[in-house]
């Protein structure tokens, strides 16, 4: 129940940039992941909310409270970690009253929150073992009601998911998405799995090399990337790009073929499309009237994914996806005859690499 | 796939090893220290130890010696290992020049001790050059069986702390840092991240280090003849003394199976208090 504000934190070691000026507010309730590849600052930026990490400058704000002085147990905080480190000389009771203990709270209380928060993450029957005896789905269960139980103003969560297998990982996924909305936290959930953050996100900050390229919902993340990087990372075939010459008064020329674009006087930037908003209108030389200033494409390899078909091929000689029907008839070798869903294509500079409006 | 007496085979120079030099000998001393040199089975060796008037006060001073030293060196060993544990830089240097001790026999060691504390010993000259005395005392004499104690207990502190220190920062680093981590944000302050995380799961070094020790610890003799002589017994010297002063072997058998007796259950008490349950282990 808290708002979290991070105003100007930078993190250095030595020369090397970790965090360069985050700023970003969490809203109270709020669940926000914090999403990018490994290396990118996402894990250092939740330690240093939690405290277990000093910024180099700047400040974290929860609530009316500026916490980036204060020890980690008096920020009003809670963590899952990446590895649960849930204590193997403690038993699973022992483990979810541990954060209560340390607030020496009475024993009843101990009781009730310990007892709710088990029942809440279904190891009720389990609070006698020891974490040697249990699975890592158990763990992770166990670490999740450490932290719960505590009932902190702010949820913290470094990749929790990460070791579990992919079943229990898509289990669990939408079991912490329930919980977390009756606890009225606010959470922030550090994770390099785009399909975890999509399906559980309030809001995505998507960070890379140290910066978050852009804070949105998960569609507005999909369908507008505010950069290169995003529409590049997220989206499973990633977004396509093509490359864009200037072709005067908003026109662009795109793989041989003339399309109205932003209005810009540079001379080249970059046309994108994700491979599931094209519409393929046949195939060259089957007779099928392809609507006058198709786009074409040779079809490279082809991946049958069953709910779709994956098509990589080449467009001016350049990589590009294509998502096709499952059982659309399509061979290596042909040329598709496609254009893009105009409400769809999206540019970007490739100098910049920010997303372009087109007005 | 290998023949399964292989590993038996494997074993087997160890143990011919083990009871050549150990079990045999242990058989000997045991033998004779039951048995009169007629073969006959008696229990007068034991009766004739433990009627000497020496043996109450080397057996009370063995036990008081241990229980004086270990609790501390543990103690010490804890703290220093922490020290070292939280360094950044320099951590191995260190830890060399604190184990340099282990490399001194522990004769030197006493001596090393006894000429700091004796008559005419820094000690004493120092005190005499800043004024607190007139002339040297004798700090070590007859009637200052607390003092020699004291310096027995300094130089087996000084002297074995090492090897407790080594053990515990070997069983410290294997902590994984995030249990820390975990505790400092539920938490727990320093003191409670040492008592609730590291104590518990130092428990198999703790175990290890303490047992070494202690029968250390029961063993002592070189350090208390280098600064006390004969003026502060222990079970240790009494073997000596029966052995080669009184020429007696049988006695200081007795003697000998004394020591493993306590050393036995010392082992057996600390694997017993510092067990971790089954399910509890990592």
């Amino acid at each position: 129940m808290a708002i979290i504000q991070i105003k100007g934190v930078a993190k250095q070691y030595g020369k090397v940039h970790a965090l360069h000026s985050i700023d970003m507010t969490i809203a109270d309730q709020e669940f926000m992941v914090l999403l990018g590849a490994s290396g990118c600052g996402k894990t250092t930026l939740l330690r240093i909310v939690a405290g277990l990490e000093t910024a180099t400058t700047g400040e974290v704000w929860i609530g009316e409270k500026r916490v980036d002085k204060l020890a980690p147990k008096d920020r009003g905080i809670a963590m899952v970690f990446q590895n649960y480190a849930v204590f193997p000389h403690l038993t699973v009771y022992e483990n979810i009253a541990f954060g209560l203990r340390m607030a020496k709270m009475e024993q009843k209380e101990v009781d009730r929150r310990v007892e709710r928060t088990a029942t809440l993450m279904h190891i009720e029957g389990l609070l006698k073992r020891y974490s040697g005896q249990l699975s890592g789905g158990q763990r992770q269960r166990v670490a999740v009601a450490r932290a719960l139980a505590t009932e902190p103003q702010v949820l913290l969560m470094d990749e929790p998911l990460s070791n579990l297998d992919a079943l229990l990982r898509m289990e669990m996924r939408a079991e912490l998405k329930t919980v977390l909305a009756e606890s009225n936290t606010t959470t922030i959930y550090v994770t390099h799995d785009q399909v975890e953050a999509m399906s559980m996100a309030d809001r995505i900050a998507i960070m890379n090399g140290g910066k978050i390229v852009q804070a949105s919902s998960a569609v507005e993340v999909y369908r507008n990337p505010a950069a290169h990087f995003v529409g590049s990372f997220i989206g499973n075939p990633p977004m396509n790009f093509l490359t864009a010459d200037n072709s005067g008064d908003g026109f662009w020329q795109v793989a041989g073929v003339r399309v109205k674009g932003p209005d810009t006087s540079q001379k080249s930037i970059q046309f994108a499309i994700r491979p599931e908003d094209i519409v393929v209108h046949g195939k060259s030389g089957d007779g099928s009237t392809a609507s006058e200033g198709a786009f074409t494409a040779g079809v490279r390899i082809l991946e049958p994914l069953g709910s779709h078909l994956l098509a990589s091929c080449k467009v001016d000689d350049q990589l590009f996806r294509v998502v096709l029907n499952s059982d659309a008839e399509v061979q290596p070798g042909d040329t598709l005859q496609w254009s893009p869903q105009a409400d769809r294509v999206r540019w970007f500079d490739p100098e910049t690499e920010l997303a372009l409006s087109t007005v | 796939m290998y023949p399964r007496s292989l590993p038996y085979l494997l074993l087997l120079p160890s143990t011919l090893f083990l009871c050549v030099f150990f079990l045999y000998p242990f058989g000997l001393v045991a033998w004779q220290a039951f048995v009169t040199d007629t073969g006959q089975f008696t229990s007068e060796f034991f009766v004739e130890m433990k009627s000497h008037w020496k043996f109450n006060t080397a057996f009370t001073n063995t036990i008081l010696l241990a229980l004086a030293v270990v609790p501390f060196q543990v103690c010490l060993a804890l703290y220093m290992a922490t020290l070292v544990n939280g360094m950044k830089r320099g951590r191995d240097l260190i830890l060399y020049i604190w184990t340099i001790p282990l490399g001194i026999s522990d004769l030197a060691a006493g001596i090393i001790w006894l000429a700091i504390f004796e008559q005419t010993g820094f000690l004493n000259s120092m005190m005499q050059g800043m004024g607190f005395i007139d002339q040297p005392v004798s700090l070590l004499s007859y009637q200052n069986t607390g003092m020699i104690f004291l310096a027995i207990l300094l130089a087996e502190v000084w002297r074995a702390t090492a090897i407790v220190l080594v053990i515990l920062v070997a069983g410290m680093g294997l902590i994984p840092k995030e249990y820390y981590e975990a505790a400092e944000v539920f938490g727990a302050g320093r003191w409670k991240r040492f008592t609730k995380i590291t104590l518990p799961m130092l428990k198999p070094s703790l175990q290890t280090a303490m047992i070494l020790r202690v029968i250390m610890a029961f063993e002592v003799f070189a350090v208390v003849v280098a600064l006390g002589g004969t003026n502060l017994p222990v079970l240790m010297g009494e073997i000596y003394t029966w052995q080669f002063d009184l020429q007696d072997a049988n006695v200081a058998a007795a003697y000998a199976l004394v020591i493993l007796l306590i050393s036995i259950s010392c082992t057996l008490l600390i694997m017993w208090g510092l067990r971790t349950p089954k399910e509890a282990r990592v």
